[in-house]
């Protein structure tokens, strides 16, 4: 019972992962501009990592496999926003602008 | 359910793949490939329980390592360069 439950949320949590990982490849494929293709990848990349993770350390139970995978998502989860951040640190020191468009008094966009 | 997942996690790494030769910039292309390091990690992962051998994740904390260790090192390197770029064209 238990383990059917175990697996189900395991199941669970691996799609949504899954979903998350797609989304964050077609956002970095086809957004307009560096900065939103980053922040794309690295919001989808740290709750990818955190799914399929957790969906597998449930799989994995009590054992050396799931201390391994906690230790990688940790670790991951660690440096993913700080490559992101010396990233777009990277880019905006270089002189890269993000687009963008400002409104106006009247609503109206002007670049 | 890891063959759906490792399925997504592919064609993820193709998208990656077509940013990285696509990138107008080149901070474009290091985004692209930190991405693709990322996604080999979480792809040796779920292998490693598909195929139901965990030394894969040994691997997979050694590629998660050595992919930061990189990035910071190419980002590293075009930072300087850029402001190399901008020093000599001041002088």
């Amino acid at each position: 019972m238990i383990e059917t439950l175990l697996d189900i949320l395991s199941w669970m949590l691996l799609c949504a992962g899954g979903v998350f990982v797609l989304i964050g490849g077609i956002g970095a494929l086809r957004l307009p501009g560096f900065y939103t293709r980053l922040h794309a990848a690295s919001l989808t990349d740290s709750m990818a990592t955190i799914l399929i993770f957790v969906g597998i350390m449930l799989q994995a139970g009590l054992s050396l496999a799931a201390l391994k995978l906690g230790a990688i998502m940790l670790f991951l989860l660690v440096t993913g926003p700080t490559a992101s951040y010396a990233l777009a640190n990277a880019a905006l020191q270089s002189g890269l602008r993000p687009v963008a468009t400002r409104l106006d008094s009247e609503g109206t966009e002007e670049p | 359910m890891y063959v759906a997942v490792s399925l997504a996690i592919l064609v993820t790494m193709i998208l990656a793949l077509l940013r990285a030769l696509r990138g107008p910039t080149v901070y474009d292309r290091v985004l692209a490939v930190n991405m693709f390091g990322t996604k080999t990690v979480l792809l040796l992962s779920v292998i490693a329980f598909l195929m139901e051998r965990p030394d894969f994740l040994d691997l997979a904390l050694a590629y998660a390592l050595i992919n930061m260790v990189g990035i910071l090192a190419v980002l590293e390197f075009f930072q300087n360069r850029t402001r190399g770029a901008q020093e000599d064209g001041h002088d």
